[in-house]
């Protein structure tokens, strides 16, 4: 069974709870209207399609835009290498949507990460605190809003933060195979 | 026929004798035995054990003995990044060397922050701690880690050990 005959077997399952299956670079994408039914769709997947393994959940700020958060789940199926990725949004009002760890429980440190990163919700999760900054650290730092050299903070006697000095940065590399001197870091207008 | 001297100091060889102060013969005891706190946090830690290996042997400078507790160290080598939740961790460790203690800021990061201009990193050690010598490089060869450790013996051995030991109790008591 290939990812795309997978696909379309969810597709057939849950009719318009999910978009047609889409291909870009021999990689298939399903995305899921109701973020609240994410549970269902992966139980099947795991369950009847086989797919025995969730590879990671990431998030995606389209900031400026409604719905604000995209989650994404990365699934593999291990017997024979099939991919497949779910997609589904979530408003900034809302910012929760159903844990999966009931489905895979690897999801656990993936959910914590984008909820410290983001500051994104899993309901039912059962140990939501924060995994790479400290408890207590007042911002999500991967929300397009969060400045780069972040932002002062303070826990007194346990920790604080200040805004790095960026010096005029931040520098930027660019992917060009014409000489040293174009590739190297440097300030770069998005418009260039 | 006498035998050995109690003292055990033979007169035919009178002129084998060495005069010091006592502050320097204590300065230069303390200085080739520098114990480090291997405070390794990235990469610059991998050049650290190199320094500790047969190649460069840090042993020959007396400071082949790291500790990993606080309490049997002198010298914290701070070598790599340090990062704001890792920084109070660092701090109370510093906190734990006994006195005298002296700290090397390894590296790029360790010294300013590097490359890391980012929310999550502290810029440079010497926020939390007094830094005695910084060691530039990403990472620094462990050459340049002997070297800084060549200036930290500099420094112990300057140091008027007794001098001040006398001189602080000598305050205490004029002060109760
Ligand atoms: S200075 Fe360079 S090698 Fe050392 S910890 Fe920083 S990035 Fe790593």
């Amino acid at each position: 069974m290939s990812a795309l005959e997978s696909a379309n077997k969810i597709k057939a399952k849950f009719g318009d709870l999910v978009t047609e299956p889409t291909e870009f670079r021999g990689e298939i994408t399903l995305k899921i209207a109701d973020a609240e039914k994410i549970c269902d769709v992966c139980l099947f997947a795991k369950k009847q399609l086989g797919f025995d393994f969730l590879v990671d959940i990431s998030s995606v700020d389209n900031y400026g835009e409604d719905p604000r958060w995209t989650i994404v789940y990365h699934l593999r199926a291990i017997g024979n290498g099939d991919e497949i990725r779910l997609k589904t949004d979530v408003s900034e009002e809302k910012s929760e949507l159903p844990s999966i760890i009931g489905v895979w429980r690897t999801a656990n440190w993936h959910e914590r990460e984008i909820y410290d990163m983001m500051g994104i919700r899993f309901a039912g999760h059962p140990d939501l605190r924060r995994i790479l900054m400290w408890e207590g650290y007042p911002y999500h730092p991967l929300r397009k809003d969060f400045p780069l050299a972040g932002k002062s903070s303070e826990m007194p006697g346990v920790v604080f933060t200040k805004p790095a000095p960026l010096e005029g940065g931040p520098f930027v590399t660019l992917p060009s195979s014409a000489d040293a001197i174009s590739r190297e870091p440097r300030v770069r207008n998005p418009e260039e | 026929m006498q035998t050995q001297s109690e003292y055990g100091y033979n007169s035919k060889i009178e002129g084998d004798v060495v005069l010091t102060t006592v502050d320097a013969a204590l300065a230069w005891f303390r200085k080739n035995s520098v114990w480090p706190m291997p405070m390794g946090l990235a990469c610059c830690a991998i050049e650290l054990m190199a320094s500790g290996a047969s190649r460069f042997d840090i042993s020959r400078f007396g400071s082949e003995v790291m500790r990993f507790s606080p309490r049997q160290s002198d010298c914290m080598i701070v070598a790599g990044t340090v990062t704001y939740k890792m920084a109070p961790v660092l701090k109370r460790i510093y906190d734990q060397m006994a006195e005298p203690k002296w700290v090397i800021a390894m590296g790029a990061c360790a010294s300013t922050g590097g490359m890391y201009r980012s929310y999550a990193v502290l810029q440079g050690v010497d926020n939390i701690v007094p830094v005695d010598v910084y060691i530039g490089g990403c990472p620094p060869r462990p050459e340049a880690v002997l070297d800084a450790l060549m200036k930290i013996q500099d420094k112990i051995g300057k140091e008027p050990i007794l001098q001040r030991t006398v001189a602080a109790k000598l305050l205490n008591l004029q002060e109760s």
